[in-house]
């Protein structure tokens, strides 16, 4: 039982690092008022630029400077269509997903032809800081990028809510007319929130190529940008829930693969979709008295 | 001398010219009211000196010198501050955020700090506000005073307060009178725009008159009435459709009691209106904007629920009824909002059936062919403008009010109940619906006209009512009313207190 536990609550966290950073990418732009649902795009360019990055370089880090780079990309092109163009943010954001998703997959085929044994490189280290100390040392045996992610939740809420950067991003998200009059610059912010909410996509959907799986396949993401989009709600717009509502997918995720291994006599598609149900479920509990920002979906203009 | 003068100002909105080479000037430590009906241009007017429009011509003198104002911001730097009457704070942040926002200052926000100093400024100031208060719980008072602590924060020295007190309870008035009153001995010059002739009289030095984008003139307060004040602000057209005949009383048919409702923000809107409309006469509630005539048409249309009071038609008690039973008993509303009424993208024809779509179908089908031979015949009488397969919304104002008046006057209803029924119409289409007012009068309907437009009232209705902030200051017979009279008891002055022994009235 100790191994399965322990195994259980080392996955969690793995799985839940992607979910961090993507949701909190999101949650930098959706406080400036923008719906960037170019979050399950951004993810994939993210894996395939982090990969083709650090099999091309050599270096992972390289890599994962690619992905954040695209992130950011992915995060100006959806400033320019939502916040200079005024473009609908659904269809921007849809948009830019299948963009990227066809995109990523075109120049994949480009770099790296087609082959029957798929292209693959070496994963990042983990580290121990806890050696081999029982439980919370193969517990805490993980990424730097989980425990960058980890960090970053608090670091998140200090910027939202201690500086005057994030003031001005609350602002722009809730009464942008009341920012201008104040004298802000709500392109710039708005256009600066979906850059740091792109790079911090990137470095999610880089996790996945470079940290977890070491390849770039077509189902990599598997809708975990859809899966941030719904955190996002469970978190009500606040960072520090964000690391519960991921904690929870991501451990029911790790438990089905478990389960799946056990040999239960349950179909194991059941299992499969069993993160997806627990996150409706949690939706559907907490998402009761939401407070999504009140300027989110509407593009400024002044009069 | 002057800290403001304002030269020749000229702005236009497409065909509308709001302002028309208007003079203004402010002292150092004045309160300047600008006082003028809806529309006259007082807003537009301050909207130039802030930078939130742009003058066609004109030009603007800060201490005597020239400047140009292009936003905001510029009218800051020029130690300009203004207070909207729409309040441009984030709800979700403390009034000390708030405050803070847009402020030059450290990176790193200690929210401590930044409360005692809005602390600070405000007792320096005194403007009470509660400085880690979250500002969607404040009241509107309480907003209100952030927006001018926020404004005297960044060091104005002239503030436009635009209807300051229209969403204030009487006491908030006190406290923010108080506080004007004192800021003005330290220096501060204030423009205070109002239609409300008691607070201008109570508060103001000097008064501008505005009237249709005109200047009517500036005058000191100690060199004028309220009546001379009223006559400035109303003035007088005449209009070719008319009321001809005298009325011929044949009974009650609409009968209001002592009616209350509450305001969009939660404000008692109507405060105990009550009224009778007999067959064959129009009553007009005449009143400067926003005093209720907005909510008084939407509970006699059943779009509101009443919180009290009595509404009978016909002396059948129709209370709270919704719009399908006060139809049935005989209303017919033309909506203030005419987009409220009809839907945009259907067509003429089916706009015309929307409210009587039984008599058109037959088991769940739409008759289409009846539809359109309906469509067809109101089309015809009430030339509109349009064939019947037209989408609504590529009709002008006026058509889509006739759309309007056929559904409603087709059914030949015992009592008409018009809200705004001309505002935003040309004349041509103006004096159409008029006369068709008229026309019901005729055949003994009885005709509510709640109307902004004075002249529409006073040439129109056979009695006038006039509400102020909810309740009625008195009814008079049209004979009987002066644009002096009306002037002032749409500024809140009761018919009783004006005239001590009314004449005989109906009501």
């Amino acid at each position: 039982m100790e191994p399965f536990i322990i195994g259980l609550l080392a996955a969690t966290l793995r799985v839940a690092t992607p979910l961090i950073l993507g949701t909190l990418g999101e949650l930098f732009s959706e406080r400036a008022g923008i719906l960037n649902l170019g979050i399950e795009g951004t993810l994939f360019v993210g894996a395939f630029a982090g990969f083709a990055g650090a099999a091309l370089t050599g270096s992972l880090w390289l890599g994962l400077l690619a992905a954040i780079l695209f992130g950011m990309i992915s995060g100006l092109l959806m400033a320019l269509l939502t916040v200079r163009l005024g473009v609908n943010q659904h269809v921007s954001g849809l948009g830019l997903t299948l963009f990227w998703t066809g995109f990523s997959l075109f120049a994949f085929r480009l770099v790296f032809g087609e082959s029957k044994v798929p292209p693959s490189i070496e994963t990042f280290q983990t580290v121990s800081p806890f050696g081999n100390l029982p439980w919370l040392g193969p517990i805490s045996s993980q990424h730097i990028l989980t425990y960058f992610a980890l960090a970053l939740i608090p670091l998140t809420w200090w910027i939202l809510y201690r500086t005057r950067f994030g003031l001005n991003i609350r602002a722009v998200g809730e009464n942008p007319e009341a920012a201008d009059a104040a004298g802000l610059n709500v392109y710039a912010i708005r256009t600066q929130a979906l850059l740091i909410g792109g790079a911090l996509m990137g470095m999610a959907g880089a996790f996945l190529s470079l940290a977890q799986l070491g390849a770039f396949t077509y189902g990599i993401v598997a809708g975990r940008g859809w899966v941030c989009i719904a955190l996002i709600i469970f978190a009500n717009w606040e960072a520090s829930r964000v690391l519960w509502g991921a904690l929870l997918f991501g451990g029911v995720a790790s438990l089905q693969l478990r389960l799946q291994t056990l040999g239960l006599k349950l179909p194991y598609e059941l299992l499969l979709s069993l993160p997806y149900i627990v996150t409706i479920l949690a939706l559907t509990l907490a998402g009761r008295n939401v407070s999504a920002p009140a300027s989110l979906l509407k593009a400024y203009r002044r009069e | 001398m002057p800290v403001i003068q304002m030269q020749g100002i000229v702005k236009r909105f497409a065909s509308l010219t709001a302002n028309n080479h208007i003079n203004f000037d402010l002292e150092q430590g004045e309160i300047h009211a600008l006082l003028g009906e809806n529309g006259a241009g007082k807003t537009t007017l301050m909207r130039i000196l802030y930078g939130l429009y742009h003058a066609d011509e004109g030009q603007i003198l800060v201490n005597n010198h020239p400047v140009t104002i292009r936003s905001p911001h510029d009218a800051i730097q020029n130690g300009i501050g203004m207070v909207t009457q729409h309040f441009t704070l984030v709800p979700t942040l403390t009034v000390a955020e708030n405050l803070t926002l847009g402020q030059a200052g450290s990176f790193i926000l200690n929210p401590l700090e930044i409360q005692r100093q809005v602390e600070k400024d405000s007792q320096r100031l005194g403007i009470p506000v509660k400085p880690a208060a979250l500002v969607r719980h404040l009241s509107v008072g309480e907003q209100q005073r952030v927006e001018v602590l926020k404004a005297l924060s960044r060091n104005a020295r002239v503030l436009i307060l635009d209807e300051p007190t229209a969403v204030l309870v009487p006491q908030e008035v006190e406290i923010l009178f108080d506080a004007l009153q004192r800021l003005r001995q330290e220096g501060l010059s204030v423009i205070f725009i109002s239609h409300k002739l008691p607070e201008v009289m109570t508060i103001c030095d000097r008064i501008t008159v505005l009237r249709d984008g005109a200047l009517v003139g500036t005058v000191a307060k100690s060199a004028t009435t309220a009546t001379e004040l009223a006559r400035m602000m109303v003035g007088r057209e005449n209009f070719g459709v008319a009321r001809q005949s005298e009325r011929q009383p044949a009974g009650p048919l609409l009968q209001v009691e002592a009616l209350q409702a509450q305001g969009s923000k939660g404000l008692p809107a109507l405060r105990g209106v009550g009224f009778m409309v007999e067959a064959g006469e129009i009553l007009g509630i005449a009143g400067v904007s926003g005093n209720g005539q907005t909510e008084l048409g939407r509970v006699l249309a059943g779009m509101l629920r009443p919180s009290g009071g009595h509404i009978r038609v016909d002396d059948k008690n129709l209370t709270g009824a919704g719009p399908a039973e006060l139809a049935q008993a005989g209303v017919g509303c033309i909506l203030e909002d005419r987009h409220a009424s009809l839907v945009d993208d259907m067509t003429v024809a089916e706009n015309l059936v929307l409210d009587q779509l039984d008599g058109f179908s037959r088991g769940g089908m739409l008759n289409r062919a009846r539809i359109l031979e309906n469509a067809r015949k109101w089309i015809a009488e009430y030339q509109i403008k349009a064939s019947p397969n037209d989408p609504i919304r590529q009709l002008s104002g006026g058509n889509m009010q006739k759309v309007i008046l056929a559904r409603n006057l087709s059914r030949t209803p015992k009592v008409v109940i018009a809200a705004q029924p001309t505002r935003g119409l040309d004349v041509g289409a103006t004096d159409y619906v008029r006369s068709k007012l008229l026309e019901q009068r005729a055949r003994g309907a009885a005709v509510l006209l709640i109307s902004e437009d004075l002249d529409e009232i006073m040439a129109l209705a056979d009695r006038i009512a006039v509400i102020y902030e909810g309740s009625l200051m008195g009814i008079l017979p049209a004979q009987a009313a002066t644009v002096e009279t009306l002037g002032l008891m749409m500024t809140g002055k009761t018919l009783e207190s004006i005239r001590p022994t009314p004449e005989a009235d109906h009501a």
